[in-house]
């Protein structure tokens, strides 16, 4: 998604002289074109995230749209209590950007990984998360993340749509991808990110369950599509490459437990590191049970 | 509101008599110490009502923060706070100098206020730009605020007071790299420099010095006013880096607790609120101190 994010940013970024870029010394081989396109609005803050809000912050106090741009956990984790005085306690229009939502980073270890920050960023006050679930997905994401104006975070993966499967629809905070085609769903499936996309296409041949992809967390409103479906269905399953704690799962229980919702929870989520060791992206999915074959194994149990 | 006040260092650049100047300067330094004199009661009494501490912080950096509200900063000119411990100075120095509705000051500490024991956030009082309160985030706030005008048709000065306390933290020296990396003229900061923190000596914690040499060697136009809590040693730093490309930052050695005898350069004055035999002391010494001449 770092290509279309950086393609789209330097066409928004030409038109739109508020924007600054800023980067935590990250984006060697795919921010070159925005640096170019914005010339002296593009500043590498160097490595120095918690100055790189705190700087951002200033910026938005003027009326300008600063955005800071790191690998996930580095843009989340490190200045975090900046993201919280300096930008979500007042209110102000940053656009915090990570890179490798998840496990994106693979190989590169646990300080690369970011499983909690959706959780971390959702619960501060007036704050948005937005996360593109497909690559064709990121523009989408990007205008309505400058469309809205306050605290906000971009969750960035990597995923390919399927070929051959049809168009999804535009971006919004939650989609229905597919209706079940039977008159009762037996399992409504909610995921968020691209692990979602390890459900396609075979998913379509199950043909008993509806699935959405929820693309803007804290979910303000659950759609009544997504309420319907697990009326009928009263088997909820959640799939998201994030903890369990604060996550979608837990979000989005909330909500249905709010409304007197009677419902089953199944929830596939990042465990961590089980065995201490590490490995590709795919390898920590495996781990977690949120690889193809497990998902389609799980999916053969609820729908047997 | 107080008329602005001329610079003494401006003043002294445009007359051609000596004699005029030192006039001039008597005039302003008397006009900042009443202000000070006014300011120093008004937190007292503050703190007395709300049965607080953070006194001897407040009083440390009461001078910088007269110096610039009475006569250093423009109407556009942009002031943070980040030791916002010392919040009672600031609302007192913006409310005497016309830029907070002094009315307000009476809901300090109270329920409901936008006045709490460190400054609000969300520019609710507009001269406040930010709430600070967690050491180490100032310095980052004034480096945006600088940096904007190279993307906006704004010019105007940002000042901003750092404690020993935000020297510690490592994002106040992740932004005095940036400010001398982007060269950030507008930015003056002025190092509210006690020696003393939360519960102990600077020097016994993590010791500073030498202060002035570190920001000088990260970039800055460095000045130090030895004796911080003197308007005069403070315009005189001012002066010595006036006409500085990049940053400039004053290293203002002051005492905490300064003016109040009891209080003076003691860790616990960080603290404690004052008893009534404490305050009427104070107030007895305020006044003692009154009509004392500045010295020049």
């Amino acid at each position: 998604m770092r290509k279309e994010f950086s393609s789209w940013i330097e066409n928004f970024g030409k038109e739109d002289r508020r924007v600054i870029f800023l980067t935590g010394d990250l984006g060697f081989a795919a921010l070159e074109n925005v640096e170019s396109a914005l010339k002296e609005r593009f500043i590498n803050m160097g490595v120095c995230e918690q100055n790189m809000v705190s700087v951002a912050a200033g910026l938005a106090d003027q009326g300008l749209t600063p955005l800071c741009y790191s690998i996930a956990p580095f843009a989340v984790f490190r200045p975090y209590e900046q993201i919280r005085l300096d930008v979500a306690l007042h209110k102000l229009n940053v656009k915090i950007v990570g890179n490798g939502g998840g496990f994106g980073y693979g190989i590169m270890g646990a300080s690369h990984h970011a499983l909690e920050d959706i959780a971390v960023l959702s619960v501060l006050q007036d704050f948005a998360c937005f996360i593109p679930f497909c690559n064709s997905d990121v523009a989408g994401a990007c205008e309505a993340l400058f469309t809205f104006s306050g605290p906000s975070y971009l969750r960035l993966g990597f995923g390919a749509w399927p070929a051959g499967i049809g168009a999804f629809p535009a971006f919004t905070a939650i989609r229905q991808l597919v209706n079940a085609r039977q008159a009762k769903p037996k399992v409504t499936i909610v995921g968020m990110g691209p692990v979602l996309l390890n459900i396609f296409p075979w998913i379509l041949e199950e043909s008993r369950a509806d699935v959405f992809v929820v693309s803007k967390m804290p979910i303000s409103e659950p759609s009544s599509e997504l309420l319907d479906s697990v009326r009928e269905s009263h088997l909820l399953w959640v799939i998201e490459e994030h903890s369990a704690r604060g996550g979608l799962g837990e979000h989005l229980s909330a909500h249905l437990a709010r409304l007197g919702i009677a419902f089953r929870l199944r929830h596939s989520h990042a465990q961590g590191y089980p065995d201490g060791l590490y490995g590709s992206q795919l390898y920590h999915q495996t781990q977690s049970r949120l690889d193809t074959a497990a998902l389609r194994s799980i999916s053969r149990e609820l729908m047997p | 509101m107080e008329a602005p006040l001329v610079s003494a260092i401006e003043d002294a650049n445009i007359s051609n008599s000596m004699d005029l100047k030192l006039s001039e300067n008597r005039h302003t330094l008397d006009r900042l110490a009443e202000a000070r004199r006014q300011c120093a009661a008004k937190i007292l009494e503050l703190y007395k009502t709300a049965g607080a501490g953070h006194i001897g912080s407040s009083l440390s950096c009461l001078e910088i923060l007269v110096d610039l509200c009475f006569q250093r900063m423009g109407a556009d000119d942009v002031l943070v706070l980040s030791k916002g411990h010392a919040a009672a100075a600031l609302y007192t120095t913006l409310s005497l100098s016309g830029r907070l509705p002094e009315a307000d000051l009476s809901s300090f500490y109270k329920d409901g206020t936008l006045l709490a024991a460190h400054p609000p956030c969300s520019r609710r009082i507009q001269a406040i730009p930010f709430g600070t309160g967690s050491l180490g985030h100032g310095l980052g706030l004034a480096c945006g605020i600088a940096l904007s005008q190279r993307f906006t048709e704004k010019q105007f000065n940002v000042f901003i007071v750092l404690s020993d306390g935000d020297c510690n933290e490592g994002s106040t020296w992740e932004a005095v790299l940036f400010a001398s990396q982007q060269k950030l003229s507008p930015l003056t900061v002025v190092v509210d420099l006690n020696g003393i923190q939360g519960i102990g000596y600077t020097k016994d914690i993590l010791n500073l010095e030498p202060i002035a040499d570190k920001w000088r060697a990260f970039g800055f136009a460095v000045a130090v006013a030895d004796n911080g809590n003197d308007f005069a040693d403070l315009a005189r730093a001012y002066q010595q880096v006036a006409n500085s490309p990049g940053p400039r930052c004053i290293v203002a050695r002051t005492i905490k607790g300064h003016g109040i005898s009891y209080m003076a350069d003691t860790v616990e004055w960080h603290y404690l609120p004052m008893e009534d035999e404490h305050y009427a002391q104070a107030l007895s010494e305020l006044r003692k101190a009154e009509g004392a001449a500045p010295v020049l």
